[in-house]
């Protein structure tokens, strides 16, 4: 038992599968509710919103301001096949469909775009994501502002685990691969970089384009969920939103992202029993998280599995001790 | 049979000529420096050698394996792959990441996976980071900087962070090295070992060398040839006894310095 957990890989399967168990029972004893189920697909579909982004802003360090706009890409896609294909090949062509044309739009607009920096960037995203909007507006095909409604539901905790694990572990692994160091060189010293012989303009497309992608799977599984889209759910502040989460859970950490979309669903939901002052008291918690943790909440550290490993020996020497 | 020739190499900012007319050659396995006072353009040939600027006119030739590579217009990470690395005179470090991944990103382009097993771990992965690593710690063993290496590169003294940049440097496999003032800001013990380790590297790796320094006692000890730039033009080249005594060069730049030495 001591040399499997050692293994990194296997360490993490399990820390998965346990995870997915325990959510799970709650659910069939009905701990986690109806309403609360509605929370967690939240969750998941904003922990998938930030990871991509952080890939972007934190990692890469490309300031965008435009991913609702992917998301939307994604939710039109999956939500159009998924009406005409009512079943679950239906439902994964649409998430992977919806993916793919997320990931499509943040290349081709990538490519001109991230020759900007810094502020320049986040305005070009940001009306990128608005003309996204504009179109789904004036499209037939979407339904203009009434937006598309009767979309068969197919997300159940099982698809959200499986597509969040599969981000988070996907992003994470990227990191940590030749590829994803290439981007983090681009966020550390771009001049340098390229002196290295890191092709940036490529790392900064790859980055911006496997965050659309994963955006638009967020997209897909928002449409497959809440049986409605409009083009006003896709908005700026939606946009913002995420940026929220990432910045507070710390550009650069991928556990910081996760943290923080559990922890602001979490407050948010405490505070609908106060719906005069929900908003304003939201806002106040974030400028009081602000204050005291700029770097936000992670940093740009991440919790690792270790964590729990060495609370285990703490626990034991203790034990011993007594 | 030159290695790298620069032929009336110039660059202008709006009206102001940063470089003008500037031709070099250089010979495999040469240590040259290239020397002037500040401002006259050094860092600039730097910048246009490597592909931050592109040059207004002129050409640059790197003659590599029996082809000749043009390289202005070409930009500075292809100008790496070819074989040029360099350093710069304010580090450039990758601050917040550590000593071991500084150096493993300057060996990206010899990385073999691709994307995919790099966002599933495949095993392909998992060997050629393994090999990646290997090398790295080699090559920082080489700059004793190996039980440093998960210190981030910020928290490196001075001297040690000019040294992972060198070895950083390194790392792409260069034929030709460009060193923007190794020495700024050491103090003579610190400059006397560096001189050997520019001397050392230059044997092992089977490197050419130029660099830009102000410091003369580090010039004048290794460089075999020296270029002076003054106002963006070469204005002598030679030896460095021929420099020491060159009129030109002690009325720009190097005064009653050179006269004591």
């Amino acid at each position: 038992m001591g040399r499997l957990n050692e293994h990194p890989a296997i360490k993490k399967a399990i820390a998965l599968v346990l995870s997915y168990v325990i959510v799970q029972m709650l659910i069939s004893t009905n701990i986690i509710s109806d309403y609360l189920q509605v929370t967690l697909a939240t969750i998941c579909i904003n922990i998938i919103l930030a990871v991509s982004l952080n890939l972007i802003t934190g990692i890469t360090g490309q300031f965008s301001l435009g991913h609702a706009g992917f998301m939307s890409i994604g939710a039109y896609m999956c939500a159009l096949i998924v009406l005409r294909m009512p079943t679950i090949p239906g439902f994964l062509l649409g998430v992977f469909a919806g993916a793919a044309a997320a990931a499509l739009v943040g290349c081709v607009v990538g490519l001109p775009t991230l020759r900007l920096r810094g502020d320049y960037l986040a305005i070009a995203t940001l009306g990128m994501a608005e003309i996204i909007r504009v179109i789904f507006l004036n499209l037939e095909i979407t339904n203009g502002a009434a937006g598309l409604s009767g979309i068969p539901k197919f997300v159940n905790w099982f698809w959200l685990f499986v597509f969040t694990a599969g981000t988070i572990l996907v992003i994470s692994n990227f990191i940590r691969s030749s590829h994803g160091r290439a981007c983090i060189s681009v966020r550390e010293d771009e001049i340098a970089a390229d002196a290295m012989g890191i092709n940036t303009t490529k790392y900064k497309v790859m980055a911006f384009t496997f965050g659309a992608f994963c955006a638009g799977i967020a997209g897909a599984l928002y449409a497959t969920s809440f049986y409605f889209i409009e083009p006003g759910l896709f908005g700026f502040m939606k946009s913002i939103d995420v940026l929220v989460i990432v910045v507070l859970g710390g550009l650069g950490s991928i556990s910081g992202s996760v943290l923080a979309a559990v922890l602001l669903a979490v407050i948010s939901t405490l505070l609908q029993s106060f719906p005069e002052i929900r908003m304003v008291l939201y806002a106040l918690l974030l400028i009081i998280i602000m204050l005291f943790r700029p770097q936000g909440l992670m940093g740009s550290k991440e919790i690792s599995l270790n964590v729990f490993g060495k609370l285990g020996d703490l626990f034991a020497s203790r034990k011993r001790r007594v | 049979m030159a290695i790298l020739k620069i032929d009336k190499l110039s660059k202008s900012f709006g009206g102001l000529m940063a470089v003008s007319n500037v031709s070099m050659s250089l010979e495999p396995g040469e240590l040259v420096g290239l020397i002037g006072p500040n401002g006259a353009g050094k860092t600039t040939v730097f910048n246009l050698l490597t592909g931050i600027y592109v040059p207004s006119s002129g050409t640059i030739t790197l003659y590599r394996d029996g082809r000749e590579i043009k390289l202005q217009g070409k930009k500075p990470h292809n100008i790496c792959k070819n074989g040029i690395a360099r350093t710069f005179q304010n580090i450039r470090l990758f601050r917040d990441l550590t000593v071991i991944d500084n150096v493993r990103i300057a060996m990206h382009k010899n990385v073999g996976y691709g994307f995919l097993s790099g966002i599933f771990h495949l095993p392909s992965y998992h060997k050629e980071e393994k090999m990646l690593t290997e090398k790295c710690m080699e090559l920082l063993n080489i700059f004793k900087l190996d039980h440093k290496k998960d210190e981030y590169a910020r928290n490196l003294p001075y001297g040690e962070q000019r040294h992972l940049e060198i070895a950083r440097a390194l790392a792409t496999d260069p034929i030709l090295l460009l060193l923007d003032e190794p020495a700024a800001g050491m103090n003579p013990a610190e400059t006397s070992q560096l001189t050997e380790l520019i001397c050392w590297i230059r044997e092992k790796f089977n490197l050419t060398i130029l660099l830009i320094e102000h410091d003369m006692s580090l010039v004048m000890k290794i460089c075999e040839r020296i270029y002076v730039l003054d106002y963006g033009m070469a204005i002598a080249e030679g030896t460095p006894d021929e420099i020491r005594s060159d009129r030109r060069v002690i009325e720009a730049y190097l005064g009653e310095a050179a006269n004591d030495a």
